[in-house]
């Protein structure tokens, strides 16, 4: 419809083929769509669309199959760098990425995420950290800041009783396994175009074989956090991004 | 042509895995069968056929692995022993569930928890019943010598694939640990076959593929589970293998598998030597299980004892089988012991002759 309506001199911007026409279940304001949306850019963009498998557990991103038109598997909780290391140990030739929440990456799979980045696997992983399990309504997550509440730390999450808030990602910068890591954001126009330079970085950097790439996405989760989504991201902004301040942590060395 | 050799179980069964033309292996190690995984490392089938061997970090992360391989339309497989089993029931059922086809080896040890690292046969009920969530099966194959260790896996890989299924070797610490002379099969290439349902880079003209065993609709997953189901009582109606000796003439009957049917076989040979005409059925899957083969024969036979090393499972199965026509006993050692034929022939004349 939209192609009549619009003259194609004037046409400065279109929904990439690599994401299919399926309507989305994210909730409105949530931070998956835009990630998904930039993930398939980049693989639009290097025409690798017939080299991808992606991987995506258990989580509110347990249907991205649905959403991606690449080759895909939906793994157990947590076990998707175990996954992707399968699929990119037979297929050393193709792009291989995972897309996790951080109840998957930093909760139950902390060992395959350190595992897969202690060996080095040439895999990319997308990290969605929304602070929050979204998908089973709002438990506490590795990444819950201390006094953030959610439906299992009602009065705030205690460290005294509940633990700290993980730093996975700075963890993984630390293993001589991992390659490039960083941590963006998609929640203004500025984010999402810095966010999508990460992600192709990271997915290009694949083809050099030499180690493992991180993106973290510091996401909002207006529905699990309670707010609006003009709040959650102003949420974000003042609380979330202080203690998982957004920038490169590993660069590789050339 | 022939090429015989005397092998160790379990690295017979590595062997046999890089000639059956195996893409990938992912592994952890636990006694009693960490030499599949070292055999494998020593071989280098990188350089052999090109064949991927990873140790990985749990037995967690290697079934997810052989997941991720296997949805590639990989001959992939992992091996491990019982508590690593247990660990892997959770991606056996998502296997399972996504319909891929893999080969599993339990070389089982005694339990329950850490147990023993000394043979058993405790696993039966997790390797048939079940063992994983959900309404599913493996096929699994029972071998008693070091050569139908190898044999199977060159069958279990063609079953996984032609019923697109995980497959199991039930195996155990005797015939893993103990050496025997064994036949090897030729090399096989690996497969450059991409089949329709494998996640292989989504090709010009195609929907992509999705590996997943989800269906948020309980009608759809009904309807999998259906799918499922047929497939199974094809299995059923297909795969059914095991090996009769001296039943032609029987009174009694011993049902065993594995290595307690060896031990058993020279309790009949022992009994038999004193008049006692018993004979044995060795059931060599026992999913699919050859319940028919045994009702026949309860129809001919004054009782039946299963003799395992457990505390009686797959019992359970041959009461099924025989449903009432005649005795049916178990007698057992387990925790890692294993049985010897003199009380074995005891129990025939106590349980079954006698009782
Ligand atoms: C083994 C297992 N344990 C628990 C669950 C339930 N579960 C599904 S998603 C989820 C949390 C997901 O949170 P996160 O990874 O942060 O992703 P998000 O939903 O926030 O995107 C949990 C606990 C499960 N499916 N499997």
């Amino acid at each position: 419809m939209a192609e009549n309506l619009i003259k194609p001199e004037n046409l400065v911007y279109k929904k990439t083929s690599v994401m299919t026409d399926k309507v989305m279940h994210y909730c409105p304001g949530c931070g998956h769509g835009t990630a998904h949306r930039i993930l398939a850019e980049v693989i639009d963009e290097m025409g690798i669309q017939n080299e991808t498998i992606g991987v995506a557990p258990v989580g509110c991103s347990v249907l991205a199959y649905n959403y991606f038109d690449v080759d895909m598997t939906e793994a157990a909780h947590g076990r998707a760098p175990a996954v992707a290391t399968g699929i990119r140990r037979v297929f050393p030739e193709k792009y291989v990425f995972t897309y996790q929440g951080d109840g998957d990456l930093a909760a139950i799979g902390t060992a395959e995420t350190i595992h897969a980045c202690n060996r080095g696997e040439n895999i990319l992983i997308v990290f969605i950290n929304n602070g929050i399990y979204g998908m089973t309504g709002g438990q506490m997550a590795p990444t819950t800041l201390e006094g953030m509440k959610s439906s299992t730390s009602p009065r705030g999450r205690d460290i005294k009783t509940m633990g700290n808030p993980l730093k996975i990602t700075e963890l993984v910068a630390q293993l001589p396994g991992s390659y490039f890591v960083t941590r963006q954001s998609v929640h203004t126009p500025g984010s999402v175009r810095k966010a999508k330079r990460a992600i192709k970085k990271a997915m290009e950097y694949q083809k050099l074989n030499k180690g493992t790439c991180l993106v973290e996405i510091v996401s909002n989760c207006n529905s699990g956090w309670k707010m609006t989504p003009v709040q959650a991201n102003k949420w974000m902004e003042e609380n979330m991004f202080p203690f998982f301040p957004l920038g490169d942590i590993k660069v590789p060395q050339e | 042509m022939k090429e015989l050799r005397l092998m160790k179980g379990n690295e017979a069964l590595a062997e046999a895995a890089i000639r059956a033309g195996a893409d990938a292996y992912f592994g952890y190690p636990i006694t009693p069968q960490s030499e599949v995984i070292e055999y494998l490392m020593a071989e280098n089938p990188a350089e052999r056929t090109g064949m991927v061997v990873l140790q990985a970090e749990s037995e967690l992360a290697a079934i997810n692995m052989v997941y991720g391989a296997a949805g590639c339309g990989k001959k992939a497989m992992t091996s491990s022993s019982s508590p690593g089993i247990s660990l892997k029931m959770e991606g056996i059922s998502y296997i399972a569930g996504a319909e891929l086809p893999c080969l599993i080896v339990n070389v089982v040890r005694g339990g329950p928890g850490l147990g023993t690292i000394q043979p058993s046969q405790s696993d039966y009920f997790q390797a048939v019943k079940g063992g994983g969530h959900g309404d599913y099966k493996l096929i699994v194959l029972a071998p008693a010598t070091v050569q139908e260790t190898v044999d199977y896996v060159k069958l279990g890989f063609d079953l996984a694939f032609k019923y697109r299924n995980p497959v199991m070797i039930l195996s155990d610490g005797i015939i893993g640990q103990m050496m025997e002379k064994v036949e090897l099969f030729e090399q096989q290439a690996r497969s450059t076959e991409e089949p329709e349902w494998a996640t292989v880079g989504k090709k010009p003209g195609r929907d992509h593929v999705i590996v997943t065993s989800l269906q948020l609709q309980s009608e759809e997953q009904e309807k999998v589970n259906l799918r499922l189901q047929a497939k199974y009582r094809e299995i059923e109606k297909n795969e059914v293998r095991y090996e009769t000796i001296m039943t032609e003439d029987a009174e009694y009957l011993f049902v065993a598998f594995g290595s307690a049917a060896r031990i058993t076989r020279k309790a009949m040979e022992m009994a038999r030597a004193k008049g006692i005409k018993v004979g044995l059925l060795r059931p060599q899957t026992l999913f699919p299980y050859p319940y028919e083969a045994i009702n026949k024969l309860a129809d001919q036979v004054k009782g039946i004892l299963t003799v395992e090393m457990n505390a009686g499972q797959m019992v359970e199965d041959v009461r099924l089988a025989v449903n009432g026509k005649v005795k049916v006993e178990h007698f057992g050692r387990f925790g890692g012991m294993i049985p010897n034929p003199d009380e074995i022939l005891n129990a025939l004349e106590q349980k079954i002759i006698g009782g």
